[in-house]
């Protein structure tokens, strides 16, 4: 907490030998001194917790009793409950239905956010953007209620104004998974939107307008400038919508309140590591299946930039 | 620029835009309105067929029953305490550590400032379960130090002053300050800080409204009523089995208010820190 004196006791040995050196050393000090607060903070609560992690997935234990040597049972728990797959079926299905979208329709908002003639342009900025500072909880809460079993939910009015039948949001296989990604969905597009309007802005002008010139139309430079222009910024939503689609929990826990953790329609793979961890005791598994997650999210997050940098390719040769 | 030459031709495709965003602020907006609506009646106004969307007169006794069941006022205090004791500290040991990053050469600079990228990508909920023996163990169970403690890890933090100090602080006012024998730790508070208070707003917005919304943490540490956070607290409002939507609908309109008017104020500042948290 007081680098100022620990500076002034590490360096006054050596102000006396020769000042050139020392400066140097002085610095040199004073640097390892000023990240060390991070780095002392990284090695108790993020490096040891994820080493010791890994070693908890080889164990069976229930917080209590000493460890057992468990091998990989963990894992053969873990991958042969139905239940887990479920939960890797339903983060999947929410994970594509909830952002997929953000993304197509975040550059849209983004391309028109970014048209010259457009007036209120930051009323409707920070009326896409408002959601997103909006907490979790409140946003699960709030479509909780949007989406509730009730004939008379707004969600369910909707539909009966369209001629079609009630659905079970908080109770059915379809029903959770689509007012969930819906609420995803509503909640983050605005941050994506703004990532986007950003990338657009650094698109550099001339592109335009030497395509302007050569006859392109608006669809065309969407198509040809805009979208490749945008690859990195893409890129870049797919990988932490991704990584984010994965981790899902804060938004069904809530939303489905204290059926979170018996009914599996919207358990997804932290839900169910929760549930293992601190339901069941079992942290064991839990950790077999936080380390099953890091290898999910590994290998989706590279195919999914993988696949959205290839793409990006394919356009540009056609152009 | 060449807003001109645009204006006069596709008023029709110009209309088309204007409708299709109006349509993306109306649902946007929604939401927020309709949480006011259903904060202001009874729960068997939701009920009724069509839908109410019109304010009633109960903000206050909704508000109530929201203080009777959770404890409102001492839970979003304690998220107030944790965010700002967090914020202050990421502030400090961030901008410490992207002084070092940008300002000084050692041995091992560039190999350790690649780990910091690189412990961005662990995902969170890899050590949550050693994390939670760690803080049990550490007596910090059930603490709002307990829940504090994670949230002090942040390496975008660290990234973030470095870009913003190696752009803004001159080589020469620190070359200056030394020949007047300014120790380092002087050269950090009183020239290196002044120059980056923007980077302070921005980073603190971040550190700030992550806090405040992050639910997965607060809720495995914290038990007591006593200690919830706003997050923990509002989840308690549907846990039970008869629900009281206009009771929800209120704990969640007061507690997201704040936030949203602060929002408005300084919504450029927000939306900024979004892009220079992620796009640099």
């Amino acid at each position: 907490m007081d680098p100022v004196k620990a500076n002034a006791v590490t360096n006054k040995p050596k102000e006396k030998k020769k000042p050139f050196r020392s400066q140097a050393k002085k610095d040199m000090y004073s640097a390892y001194l000023y990240i060390a607060p991070f780095f002392i903070i990284f090695a108790i609560i993020g490096l040891y917790p994820a080493v010791f992690s890994i070693y908890l997935a080889f164990q069976k234990w229930n917080g209590l009793s000493p460890m057992v040597f468990a091998g990989l049972d963990n894992f053969k728990i873990v991958l042969t409950d139905p239940l887990f797959w479920k939960s890797v079926y339903n983060t999947i299905i929410m994970g594509i239905m909830g952002t997929a979208p953000q993304i197509v329709f975040g550059i849209i908002f983004a391309y028109l956010l970014n048209m010259a003639f457009l007036k209120f342009r930051n009323f409707f900025r920070v009326t896409i953007f408002m959601p997103y500072i909006t907490s979790m909880v409140a946003v699960a809460l709030i479509f909780s209620v949007l989406f509730s079993n009730h004939e008379s939910s707004l969600a369910n009015y909707v539909l009966s104004l369209a001629g079609l039948d009630p659905v079970s949001w908080a109770t059915s296989e379809w029903g959770t998974k689509i007012a969930i990604s819906i609420m995803v969905f509503w909640r983050w597009v605005g941050y994506n939107t703004i990532i986007y309007l950003a990338g657009i802005q650094s698109i550099p002008n001339d592109l335009y307008e030497a395509s302007t010139i050569d006859g392109a139309s608006k669809f065309q430079q969407f198509r040809y400038i805009t979208i490749p222009m945008l690859k990195p910024f893409i890129i870049l939503t797919v990988f932490t919508s991704t990584v984010g689609a994965l981790q899902l929990f804060s938004e069904p826990t809530v939303f489905l309140g204290t059926d979170a953790f018996t009914r599996d329609e919207a358990m997804t793979i932290v839900m169910y590591l929760y549930r293992d961890a601190f339901k069941l005791q079992s942290f064991g598994t839990a950790s077999a299946t936080a380390m099953i997650l890091l290898i999910l999210i590994t290998v989706f997050a590279a195919i999914n930039v993988y696949l959205t940098s290839g793409m990006g390719r394919k356009r540009r040769s056609q152009q | 620029m060449k807003k001109n030459e645009k204006t006069r031709r596709f008023s029709t495709g110009k209309l088309l835009v204007y409708i299709f965003l109006s349509i993306a602020s109306f649902i946007s907006l929604f939401p927020f309105y309709w949480m006011f609506v259903m904060a202001t009646r009874p729960s068997s106004a939701f009920n009724s067929i069509p839908p109410t969307i019109t304010p009633g007169n109960m903000l206050a006794e909704n508000f109530n029953k929201v203080l009777n069941s959770i404890d409102f006022f001492g839970s979003m205090w304690n998220s107030f305490v944790i965010c700002i004791i967090v914020t202050i500290v990421v502030l400090f040991i961030s901008s410490l550590a992207g002084f070092a990053f940008a300002k000084f050469s050692f041995r091992g600079k560039n190999a350790l400032f690649i780990a910091i990228l690189l412990t961005m990508i662990i995902p969170p909920q890899l050590g949550l379960i050693p994390q939670y023996f760690l803080i049990s163990n550490a007596g910090l169970l059930d603490t709002l130090p307990g829940v504090m403690v994670l949230f002090f890890l942040n390496p975008l933090g660290i990234f973030l002053m470095r870009q913003y100090i190696s752009k803004s602080v001159p080589d020469e006012l620190m070359e200056a300050a030394k020949l007047d024998g300014c120790s380092n730790f002087r050269i950090y508070r009183s020239i290196v800080v002044p120059i980056i208070l923007p980077a302070f707003a921005t980073l603190g917005i971040i550190v700030f409204t992550a806090v405040w919304g992050e639910f997965l943490w607060q809720f495995t540490v914290l038990r007591d009523p006593e200690n919830y956070t706003i997050q923990v607290a509002l989840a308690q409002l549907s846990n039970t089995r008869d629900v009281d939507f206009g009771m929800i609908m209120s704990g969640v309109f007061w507690a997201t208010v704040p936030l949203l008017v602060v929002f408005l104020l300084f919504n450029r500042l927000f939306i900024s820190s979004i892009t220079e948290g992620s796009v640099k």
